[in-house]
């Protein structure tokens, strides 16, 4: 049988999902069931004085109404925060309580102040506009840099501050800094993104009364961690009395990878009620309260030789969590983004200093790549800004300090165990003709247009695991993945996975993987995910780990089928388990014609006995059945790289920016599907380079968001993006049997300053993003009137 | 949503008969039911008027191009006649949002609505419509009052809108990068004798730039915009464009489609 690993199998599951036939939370309903609309808070920052819901209950079809009350009174635990992280001085990050209905505070517009449980939506819903609320309106603080000198939001948490973290050495960086021939210097904003994945939030929780168990139907990238959170923080059930559910998803990019309030409130109201809970969510609630993305603002600083040798960085962040402190919203800034924030280059001094900030905003979490665009952004336009300062050729620069002996131990944190990065930034080059940029440029000038040209070389940290070094750096979670591997009798099999697909392909490929391994035809194996009921706990996915991780442990617990199998068919053949060779899902006896397949190996693994012509011995001491498992912790983060090259038009009359060529190579080390990767590749550069240009989450002095729904919050359109050149290379992960990277948030990291460093150059000025054109025209001008001016 | 009345009328009569200051037509449905979802407007009678067979189609004259108020963006668009006609026209409603709203919006829905940054508008100015209500004709010029307030008076229909067919025109518009809707849109139009520039998306209303058309009407040449004033005051600013910003694309636009005429 030919190996399926690096075919481009067809994504087994866009049949049902492309037809309509895919099954979303919103599709799942009860007997019985009741609708939830919550009461949110329109100010960003008020006190509630009194919540009168008098009036509401006698709305027609009002079943119940919840308020913060009703959570204090039923001790009912807050939202939590995953990620512990300390100050440079050793204390604690500080975190304001988080109610999932708020009882004396709210802090951002959107914010849950009550739930109006009735009949039908509509009622649920005109009963909501009756609940009066009585706030005390306060002013919000809104702004990320000017946070820590604005009011006080909460009580003990002066400055606004979370933590004020420190990476890295700032003796040793002072040093190098006091050596260098030039110190290049910049200001950025990373622009605050909301997620807007196509499926908005659910959740539909179902209570039986006899058992007490409540099964929660959600829209989770990791239905494990929302039940554990859901018992053991939040208290709504123990741990075997909560089922939860992640069916079909449609997307998360991060904002979907741990309970919100919503889902909490629909558990604890279903079991209250004893009626399922139904809420889903619109769109106007995702823009409010999912939780959003990026907004740091960062000050860098790389020292460097002449010769382009660089000595040094660094990198003095502030990160406006929002209102609240979620899941990973303290990792994001500070673990996930400073270690990689000197890039893919030798540095031999550096640190980052993130000082986290609370204002009256949604919550900001993980979103895809979670501090690596961040940092990728940060040292990308510094490295290209030296580049110009230095007269270099971007590329020369890049090359100089790339390291080119691995395992590559990188200044502050990690060491990347394989890649070629030279090779990478070659092959980008050649792809994207760099060297024919001139000529191109000099056509654009004859049409009236800005030509310009972007790198982007990148590294990234994630197949986010192992778990004692994650909880050493403060995770409160293990990060290991499970799977399961059952052969049913007749011999097809079913792989249970702690990992959930929704989007990325699962289905296919971790079946690419089973097939490989057992020797079974794709179309006889299904992936089963998202069921806290089905199989063994997993970590889910996100950070670019379930192929790493959890395609890992899938390997894995193959290896112990075929392990077992040896045993079962030296017994089933008469020969020496030593003899028994397996490949092709065939156990074969060495050097002779005598062979089992594997399927036979597994009817006699159920059937153990004789029976007729049936006779399948089991050996002394195996147990009968069929099924492993394996939790696989991996040693090492692993560590994809690339480079991007990005081509840009600017029209110096209107300031548009049109995208015109756009390359990217990429090694995720083995691939194990093309077609996938290609759209995991395609999907991030589509979000990098709308961040880029198009995305720009705008809140006013209020706290009013201004950019609340797709009239006014640009998503990039299919019409906005040239064909993109893609290409790869390959140096394997050391860190995993497969040799695989992780593809699911490159393009996301590395289209920003690629996007960016093409604008820049095409124009001449900094500028930040996003790069819209009434921004990109007038800085045209101002390039107008300063030439005008110096001729 | 709040429950309303719903009818489907089956000709003008019965509609307008039907209609109170607390109704809306249903033509397209791409302005009213998003409304209604949002809770932006709430009405007691939705009266469908989409069955009227009388209020949709295109007829072509020699000198005018008439279309019927519950004629579809897209019909526009494809249509051979407006192609022929005016093709700037059918350019414009191709430019129209996304290929949803022009399947379901009309052009009688969109000039009822009057939207200060909707395209149309801007060509009944430029190409000296006149629209047919089912009581009287008003001229383009008298039909647009101010941001989303026409002419009509309660229970009025728009049955066609009959556009003259000018020597030479183009359409040349800013989408809103993400509505699509008109950041700022200029509609040239050349007539025996005279020049039209109607600009939609800068001001609370559409309206006809006198002193471009002015310049345009003498030399019907791009070179005379640089000399003509273009005043950003009085125009909209939002996070999507300054009015300086507005102001240099009215600019910028009127050259080009002078240009492309
Ligand atoms: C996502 C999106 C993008 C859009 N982008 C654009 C764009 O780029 N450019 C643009 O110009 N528009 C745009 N629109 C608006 C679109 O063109 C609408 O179709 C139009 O504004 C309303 O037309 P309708 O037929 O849908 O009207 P409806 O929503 O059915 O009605 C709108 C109003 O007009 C009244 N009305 C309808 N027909 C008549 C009639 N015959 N006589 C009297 N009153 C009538 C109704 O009473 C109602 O008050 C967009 C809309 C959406 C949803």
């Amino acid at each position: 049988m030919a190996s399926l690993v690096g075919s481009r199998v067809e994504r087994k599951e866009d049949k049902k999902l492309l037809t309509g036939r895919g099954r979303y939370t919103a599709d799942v309903n009860f007997v019985h069931q009741t609708f939830a609309y919550f009461v949110r808070s329109p100010h960003a920052r008020a006190q509630i004085k009194k919540v009168d819901t008098s009036k509401a209950l006698k709305s027609p079809g009002v079943v119940s109404i919840l308020t913060g009350a009703d959570i204090v009174n039923d001790k009912i635990g807050g939202l939590i925060a995953g990620w512990r992280i300390k100050s440079e001085d050793g204390s604690d990050m500080k975190v304001p309580p988080h109610p999932p209905l708020a009882s004396d505070t709210v802090n951002y517009v959107g914010d849950h102040v009550a739930v109006v449980i009735a009949e039908t939506l509509d009622e649920a819903r005109n009963a909501a506009e009756l609940v009066k609320v009585d706030y005390k309106i306060l002013k919000a603080v809104v702004s990320t840099k000017d946070a820590m000198s604005s009011d006080q939001i909460y009580k003990d948490i002066p400055k606004n501050m979370c933590f004020d973290w420190l990476l890295g050495d700032r003796a040793k960086v002072k040093e190098a800094f006091d050596k260098a021939d030039k110190i290049i210097k910049i200001d950025l904003v990373n622009n605050r993104l909301i997620p807007n994945a196509m499926e908005p939030r659910a959740a539909n929780a179902d209570y039986n009364p006899s058992t007490e168990e409540i099964t929660l139907y959600t829209t989770s990238q990791n239905p494990h961690l929302a039940r554990i959170i859901i018992s053991a923080f939040n208290g709504v059930a123990p741990e075997n009395k909560l089922r939860v559910i992640a069916p079909d998803v449609g997307g998360g990019f991060g904002s979907k990878i741990y309970p919100y309030a919503e889902e909490v409130v629909c558990s604890w109201a279903a079991k209250k009620i004893e009626r399922p809970v139904k809420w889903v969510a619109d769109r106007t609630e995702s823009f409010l309260s999912d939780c959003h993305g990026r907004d740091h603002v960062t000050h860098a600083e790389l020292a460097v030789k002449n010769d382009g040798t660089f000595l040094g960085f660094k990198n003095e962040t502030i990160a406006n969590l929002g209102a609240y402190a979620s899941v990973f919203g303290t990792v994001t800034p500070t673990y996930l983004f400073g270690p990689c924030a000197t890039g893919v280059y030798k540095m031999p001094a550096a640190y980052s200093n993130v000082k986290a900030v609370y204002t009256n905003t949604a919550p900001v979490d993980a979103y895809r790549g979670a501090g690596r665009p961040e940092a990728t952004y940060t040292i990308e336009t510094l490295v290209e800004k030296a580049a110009r300062e230095l007269g270099m050729d971007p590329a020369e620069i890049r090359m100089k300090n790339f390291p080119t002996q691995f395992p590559f131990q990188q200044t502050l944190v990690h060491s990347v165990d394989s890649g070629d990065y030279v090779g990478g930034l070659n092959k980008a080059m050649e792809i994207a003709d760099y060297k024919g940029f001139e000529k191109r440029k000099r056509e654009s000038a004859s049409k009236g247009k800005l030509r310009g040209i972007g790198l982007c070389s990148y590294f990234e940290a994630c197949g986010i695991a192992p778990s004692p070094v994650v909880m050493m750096l403060g995770c409160g979670i293990g990060l290991w993945e499970s799977a399961e591997v059952r052969f049913n009798p007749t011999g097809n099999v079913t792989v249970f996975t702690g990992s959930h697909s929704h989007g990325q392909g699962h289905d296919t490929t971790f079946a690419q993987i089973a097939a490989d391994q057992l020797g079974v035809p794709i179309e006889n194996i299904e992936i089963a995910h998202g069921d806290t009921d089905k199989g063994p706990f997993g970590y889910g996915t996100y950070g670019s780990r379930s192929l790493t991780v959890g395609g890992t442990a899938i390997v894995k617990a193959c290896d112990k089928i075929i392990a077992k199998g040896k045993r079962v068919a030296a017994k089933m053949l008469e020969a020496s388990v030593d003899d028994i060779e397996f490949s092709n899902g065939e156990f074969v006896v060495a050097k002779s014609n005598k062979k089992k397949t594997i399927g036979e190996v597994a009817f006699a693994c159920y059937l153990p006995g004789t029976y007729g012509e049936v006779k399948s011995p089991l050996p002394e001491g195996d147990e009968p059945g069929l099924k492993e498992t394996s939790f696989f912790d991996p040693v090492n983060f692993s560590f994809p790289a690339g480079s991007h090259i990005c081509e840009v038009e600017v029209d110096p009359d209107t300031g548009e920016t049109k995208l015109v060529k756009y390359t990217a190579v990429d090694d995720f080390g083995t691939i194990i599907n093309p077609l996938v990767v290609e759209g995991q590749v395609h999907g991030g550069l589509a979000q990098g380079i709308g961040q880029a240009l198009y995305e720009n989450c705008h809140y006013d002095e209020s706290g009013q968001l201004i950019t609340a729904s797709y009239m006014d919050y640009t998503m990039p359109r299919a019409d906005n993006f040239p064909e993109f050149n893609l290409g790869f290379t390959c140096t394997p992960a050391t860190s995993n049997p497969l040799g695989t990277k992780g593809c699911g948030e490159a393009g996301a990291i590395a289209a920003p300053p690629a996007v960016m460093n093409a604008v820049m150059n095409a124009i001449g000025t900094e500028i930040s993003m996003p790069a819209t054109a009434e921004k990109v025209w007038k800085a045209c001008n101002k390039n107008k009137k300063r030439n005008s001016e110096a001729a | 949503m709040k429950t309303f009345n719903y009818h489907s009328a089956k000709d003008v009569k019965e509609a307008s008969k039907l209609a109170s200051s607390n109704s809306a037509f249903l033509a397209g449905g791409m302005t009213t039911i998003p409304s209604i979802k949002l809770g932006l407007a709430t009405y007691k009678d939705i009266i469908n008027i989409k069955n009227i067979k009388s209020l949709s189609g295109i007829k072509a004259s020699s000198k005018t191009l008439k279309i019927g108020a519950t004629t579809k963006h897209v019909e526009v668009a494809n249509s051979k006649d407006v192609k022929k006609a005016i093709p700037s026209l059918a350019a414009l409603a191709e430019g129209i949002g996304d290929p949803q709203v022009r399947n379901r919006g009309t052009i009688g829905g969109s000039i009822a609505n009057n939207d200060p940054s909707a395209d149309y508008p801007s060509a009944c100015i430029a190409l000296n419509a006149v629209i047919h209500t089912n009581s009287r004709k008003i001229e383009a010029e008298k039909f647009f009052k101010g941001m989303f307030e026409t002419a009509l008076k309660s229970g009025e229909i728009i049955e066609a809108i009959e556009f003259s067919i000018p020597e030479k025109s183009n359409y040349q518009k800013y989408p809103n990068p993400a509505s699509r809707y008109a950041v700022v849109g200029v509609y040239v139009a050349k007539h025996k004798g005279e020049v039209n520039v109607a600009v939609t998306g800068a001001k609370s209303c559409v309206y006809n730039d006198k002193d471009l058309a002015k310049a345009l009407s003498k030399n019907f040449s791009s070179s005379v915009i640089d000399n003509v004033k273009i005043s950003s005051s009085g125009m909209n600013s939002d996070i999507h464009a300054s009015a300086e910003y507005r102001a240099n694309m009215i600019r910028v636009f009127a050259k080009k489609a002078v240009e492309a005429c």
